[in-house]
């Protein structure tokens, strides 16, 4: 937007001006509500993972054995006896074997109101796993009345805050993923269409065998070989590799087409004639031109690479434990054979597919953008 | 030259076939281990036998295990010709050919039919969005569209899942028979209990390819109604259904065939993880056990196998494009 203001054309009175390429995109992205909202969702969602030991008011590992599958606590706002404050409060919640049934059931303890509190300190936990701190968004002062937004799974742990640390995985996921798609299939592409020849012919063959295998089933079977044994982070590593390795062959096909048609163009030829090195007019003419396309193409990869971590690790072949990820979550929810009990498992689902239709809104926003002119 | 091209596609479909089963047999290979000690292994843990030595011996001799990578490689691949692709662990050392051959037909009949029943869907709802341009029900299919664009496969048997336990409070497990039809003989009953379990999962799977079908299909048809043929079919007198159905739609339709390649694996994809969590008797749940209990050849023959049928699938894709445009054809 600052363009605007050195922009020497006069702005008679203020009627009609010139806008940049740029500000035109932008204009043309601001248009598209849905892409907006999903985008401002998706920085919400990614800051509060990132920084999930403050948003989350408890561990991920914190659990009460007394609160095994307790629902989620109500948060209210009036008391019978105290009456009604702005502070909302929770109730403690208390299990009771019914005496009919002979099920656990959890009644709320309504003699005493517990408020939360927000910017509360509390477990000290690590910021990015580097920075020490114990500043909570919003807890209660008695650790006995616990607030929790989504229930409990079996060990009796906040699902709320199990779901933010496991966004972490889940959301890093997709990035990780696309940046290594994007560079493989960048960098292949680009050589494969400038050089031609033999490289390209193999690549090529290569890319169409991979893309005839069916991409889950082969996620599968690359994500089960990696070995039980290793550390978490590695097979975490192992499952970005996985992921990334089938889904940079659309990309370079693509990279591939834009820069046959590129090489061909005046601007290009005059690089070469002025004896520019293969590497700067890669760099300075080529890149430059696709970089649109690209990041169109790697916004929607996202969101096939976070569903596909997901889908792998609901099957118990993704991320393991302690390691987190919606999916592990969900498939906890699978494990119980009475699911209809405590629905709210479910939860991690609902992160998964707002997470998604927002990369795809997002994606689609981005591809109008890039033709301003339309 | 049309005969040239034949000749091409052929070796070059016979290369990609030759690299569809090396990545298998790499697949085979990736988990520590041979696949016979992981049977002998399994064999000791669960039956507490030992298997007899010359059965050994024959399983090392047969996929030539201890010998180098090419010679595995060509002993496996040489078995196809005898339709031998390998025995099973986890099916207590079954031919992988006769596991395969079960369970391949419900797989493709649900591809088939949720291919069929999305374009059933998806081509008459695009054809009234592009003539219906920027009303109201354009608005909203587009965006219900989109919508179910974007919901996964697999969220979606787990949604489904939960709401036919929790909600409808049925016993359904999974699977597509009631209980007592598991084994019983074909019979109408049996179709009809069939038929009923068949209708989510074809449903589930149709949505996420009508939604990408009818966008195209809207987007066509609406690049189409602008052109100049289209105004001259109107000029000449003739009903405005003549027009779009027989003029407009008809070559709309081409785009459609061209994405089928792009449109197969989406439903494949879908078919495999939807029957593992729905416990469908398709190529899904062996294959997903196979995996956890790195019964490789089992894994590996079904990954060749869908690769395969994909490829089949681009080739058919291809002939009925060349059949339905003769631009395709000629040019």
């Amino acid at each position: 937007m600052a363009d605007a203001a050195t922009n020497p054309a006069p702005a008679a009175k203020g009627d009609y001006r010139l806008l940049s390429v740029r500000q035109l995109m932008w204009r043309k992205f601001l248009n598209n509500r849905l892409a907006v909202i999903s985008a401002l969702v998706l920085i919400v969602l990614y800051l509060a993972t990132i920084f999930a030991g403050f948003t989350a008011p408890y561990g991920p590992q914190d659990g009460v054995s007394r609160l095994s599958f307790a629902p989620p606590t109500r948060v209210r706002f009036c008391d019978e006896n105290a009456g009604c404050s702005l502070r909302p409060f929770v109730y403690a919640t208390t299990a009771e074997r019914s005496k009919k049934t002979f099920l656990l059931e959890f009644v709320e303890d309504r003699s005493e109101p517990h408020y939360i509190y927000f910017f509360e300190r509390g477990a000290p936990y690590k910021i990015v796993g580097l920075i020490p701190w114990d500043m909570h968004l919003f807890k209660t002062r008695n650790d006995d009345a616990r607030v929790s937004l989504l229930g409990h799974d079996q060990r009796g742990r906040d699902l709320f805050s199990r779901i933010l640390y496991g966004g972490q995985v889940s959301l890093s996921v997709g990035l990780m993923g696309v940046l290594i798609l994007v560079i493989l299939g960048s960098v292949i592409g680009t050589l494969s269409g400038y050089y031609g020849g033999w490289f390209d012919a193999v690549t090529q063959r290569f890319i169409e065998t991979l893309r005839v295998f069916p991409e889950i089933p082969l996620w599968m079977a690359l994500s089960a070989a990696i070995p039980p044994l290793w550390p978490p982070e590695w097979v975490y590593a192992g499952i970005v590799v996985v992921l990334a390795f089938l889904g940079w062959t659309g990309l370079a096909r693509e990279v591939r087409g834009l820069t046959l048609s590129l090489k061909k163009r005046d601007f290009v030829l005059a690089a070469q004639a002025s004896g520019a090195s293969t590497g700067r007019i890669v760099r300075k003419h080529l890149i430059p031109n696709m970089m649109s396309h690209i990041i169109v193409t790697a916004t929607l990869a996202i969101p096939v690479t976070i569903l596909g971590e997901s889908a792998l690790s609901f099957l118990g072949i993704g991320v393991r434990p302690p390691m987190m990820s919606w999916g592990l979550l969900l498939s906890d929810a699978f494990k119980v054979q009475v699911i209809a009990l405590y629905p709210w498992m479910l939860a991690p689902a609902g992160f998964i597919l707002i997470t998604v239709l927002a990369f795809n809104f997002l994606g689609d926003g981005l591809r109008d953008m890039v033709d301003p002119f339309s | 030259m049309f005969q040239n091209k034949i000749v091409r596609r052929a070796l070059s479909t016979v290369f990609t076939l030759f690299l569809i089963s090396l990545i298998s047999f790499l697949v085979i290979q990736l988990p520590p281990g041979d696949v016979v000690s992981t049977y002998v292994k399994q064999q000791e843990i669960i039956a507490g036998s030992r298997l007899p030595a010359e059965t050994i011996e024959y399983l090392r001799e047969r996929y030539g295990f201890g010998e180098p990578m090419y010679l595995q490689y060509l002993k496996w691949v040489g078995g196809f010709f005898r339709g031998d692709f390998g025995f099973s662990i986890i099916y207590d050392g079954a031919e992988v050919a006769d596991i395969v051959g079960r369970r391949i037909g419900m797989t493709f009949l649900l591809v088939i039919l949720a291919l069929i029943l999305s374009w059933g869907m998806a081509i008459p709802l695009g054809i009234y969005a592009a003539t219906h341009k920027n009303r109201f029900a354009d608005y909203l299919l587009s965006n219900v569209a989109l919508f179910g664009l974007s919901i996964p496969d697999f969220l979606m048997a787990v949604i489904y899942l939960f709401v036919a336990i929790f909600l409808l409070d049925s016993n359904y497990v999974g699977g597509l028979f009631s209980e007592g039809f598991v084994d019983a003989p074909w019979s109408l009953a049996r179709f009809w209990d069939f038929l009923q379990h068949l209708a989510v999962p074809l449903f589930i799977l149709a949505i996420g390819g009508m939604a990408g079908t009818y966008r195209i299909m809207r987007a066509n048809l609406l690049d189409l109604l602008d052109q100049q043929f289209v105004e001259t079919a109107r000029a000449k007198g003739l009903k405005e259904r003549t027009v779009i159905y027989k003029h407009a739609a008809r070559i709309a339709l081409n785009p459609l065939i061209s994405r089928l390649g792009m449109q197969l694996p989406v439903l494949l994809n879908g078919t495999i993880i939807i029957s593992i969590v729905l416990d469908l008797p398709t190529l899904g749940p062996p294959f997903y056990r196979a995996l956890i209990a790195q019964d490789m050849y089992l894994a590996g023959t079904v990954l060749m196998i869908l690769a395969v049928t994909l490829l089949i699938g681009n080739i058919i894709a291809d002939i009925l494009l060349a059949i339905s445009d003769p631009r395709v054809r000629d040019g």
